[in-house]
């Protein structure tokens, strides 16, 4: 059922991989060895609300540190694969492992609403992403570092009325990674935003993913935010993965180039195909 | 252009000092008209005193000690019962917001007995507690108690769900999910019902004091109408006035010091 379609590397990307980014290449294939991820294992997940059942069945296998995109049409089960994974709803049947026993600090969820508290400054918001460390000595500095990164450290004082769309999402970031998380799921975080901020968000997650080496799962309805952002991309069709598709193109990827787009291309006509069937 | 300048420029003009002022202008016009009225004798003085009068009532009250004795009476109750009554509408407010079995239990109940009129008890709480403090302190805990109850509640249900299990999710343990997310969304809802509640607390502590009470405003004011003492009765009326206008800025202050974060308590 799954793994029906593969991408092979062409001759001329890998020519291109060599001499356009050594150092790019050198970072992806070292980081299975350094990633602080986690592995997720998946084995015969089941979910249903009330009579719906909502995933039929699904066995995936992610390695460490590896990005993965799902996509899939609304009602597909996509965020509701996310969310078992993220533990925000219980399991009917099958299992979902990491490998090891994992602290709730582990696994962090990003959402479509930035979903910051309107009475706590951008520090603050940031510190409720180190949990139960909130309250520690260093949680200040750790706040101040994680905001850094999103580039809003001179927001910090500010409350989250006052910010911009791009930059709630932001500080949400910083919270989710905060506690330095080895898996990331990210449920349509750019969803609301417009497209230049959007394509600039996204360049920021591929930045601070490549620096953490965290297991990343990005649910989205954006195709080509999956082929530009993800190693690997997932189509879930009526609630059980129907295409496993690996991207291979060299990091940092360029926006609209030919592999991309033709990718983006045959996979859109795998979702669109599903639609016609229907 | 020019007309764009000629309509904004006015507002440059405008200091912050004066604009705290505006308010009073109408207040002291009525008071302005009101002594002209009294002294040319368009209003007859057994209607209505003149200005000057009440003044001079409550200076000799202040000086014979008894003005702030009563007032300080008024404002204990007022300050006891809403305490109490307070107290217990948000303690209400809290259990049935939190929990569906504590709202099961009570709320239907509760929504019952608003509807009672509490002034409606009266006569009913002379009989319990005769004219002593507690049953002004009754009568004003109970009015107190529905609003700050009703918004509390509200207050608590209306608060984000996506927060909340952001909260969660964040690993923030029951107490700390109420402290920092919970309490603080429902804070606004939590501010109306103190300001319905403190314009409730003023209504029925007059109504208390007036009908059954040996000390107080209301009873100084009822003491001056037997003695047809009219400045004194009008004294009192303007003294209640006020304190409501006194009680009312106060919780102003707070919530613009809790809610700060509030766009609408931005300064811009």
């Amino acid at each position: 059922m799954q793994t029906a379609l593969r991408t092979s590397l062409p001759e001329t990307e890998l020519a291109g991989r060599a001499n356009f980014a050594p150092q790019a290449r050198i970072a992806r294939e070292e980081r299975p060895v350094q990633t602080s991820g986690l592995p997720l294992s998946i084995r015969g997940l089941r979910k249903s609300f009330g009579d719906n059942e909502v995933l039929r069945g699904i066995d995936l296998h992610i390695p460490a540190g590896q990005f993965v995109a799902i996509v899939g049409k609304s009602g597909c089960g996509k965020s509701t694969l996310l969310r078992l994974i993220a533990g925000l709803e219980t399991i009917d049947a099958g299992s979902i492992s990491f490998g090891q026993d994992v602290q709730p600090e582990d696994i962090r969820v990003m959402f479509q609403e930035p979903r910051l508290l309107p009475w706590a400054r951008v520090l603050d918001n940031v510190e409720v992403g180190l949990g139960r460390d909130h309250a520690s000595s260093d949680a200040h500095a750790r706040a101040e570092k994680a905001l850094t990164e999103v580039g809003l450290a001179d927001k910090r004082d500010q409350w989250p009325s006052v910010l911009s769309g791009g930059q709630k999402q932001r500080v949400a970031l910083a919270r989710a990674l905060v506690s330095r998380p080895r898996v990331l799921a990210l449920d349509e975080p750019l969803g609301a935003l417009d497209a230049l901020t959007r394509i600039s968000m996204q360049r920021l997650l591929e930045r601070v993913w490549r620096d953490q080496g965290f297991t990343a799962i990005l649910v989205t309805h954006d195709v080509s935010e999956a082929v530009a952002l993800a190693d690997r991309v997932l189509v879930i069709e009526e609630g059980r993965i129907a295409h496993d598709v690996t991207v291979n193109a060299a990091r940092p990827r360029e926006r609209g180039s030919a592999e991309l787009a033709g990718l983006e291309g045959s996979i859109l006509s795998h979702l669109l195909s599903a639609d016609d069937r229907t | 252009m020019s007309l764009i300048d000629s309509v904004s420029l006015p507002r440059s003009f405008r200091l912050p000092r004066v604009d705290g002022l505006i308010q009073w202008i109408v207040p002291l016009a009525i008071i302005a008209i009101w002594q002209v009225a009294s002294v040319t004798g368009f209003v007859p003085t057994r209607v209505l005193p003149a200005p000057s009068d009440v003044v001079l009532a409550g200076w000799k009250l202040l000086l014979s000690g008894e003005l702030v004795r009563n007032i300080w009476v008024s404002f204990l109750r007022a300050s006891i019962g809403f305490l109490i009554g307070g107290g217990i509408g948000f303690a209400f407010g809290l259990a049935n917001g939190l929990s569906q079995l504590s709202a099961k239990l009570t709320d239907s109940t509760l929504q019952m007995v608003r509807n009672v009129p509490h002034l409606a008890l009266i006569p009913l709480v002379i009989l319990w507690f005769g004219i002593d403090e507690s049953a002004k302190l009754f009568l004003v805990a109970l009015g107190v108690f529905f609003p700050i109850y009703l918004n509390t509640l509200h207050g608590i249900r209306t608060v984000d769900p996506q927060l909340i299990e952001m909260g969660r999710i964040y690993g923030m343990s029951d107490g700390e999910l109420f402290r920092r997310v919970i309490f603080p969304g429902a804070l606004p809802s939590i501010f109306v019902g103190i300001r319905f509640a403190l314009g409730i607390m003023w209504l029925t502590l007059i109504v208390a004091e007036t009908i059954a009470a040996s000390s107080g405003l209301g009873y100084m004011a009822m003491q001056a109408r037997e003695f047809m003492l009219i400045d004194v009765v009008v004294l009192s009326i303007l003294i209640y006035a006020l304190l409501g206008k006194l009680a009312d800025s106060a919780s102003r202050v707070l919530e613009r010091l809790t809610l700060s974060w509030h766009p609408a308590f931005q300064k811009r």
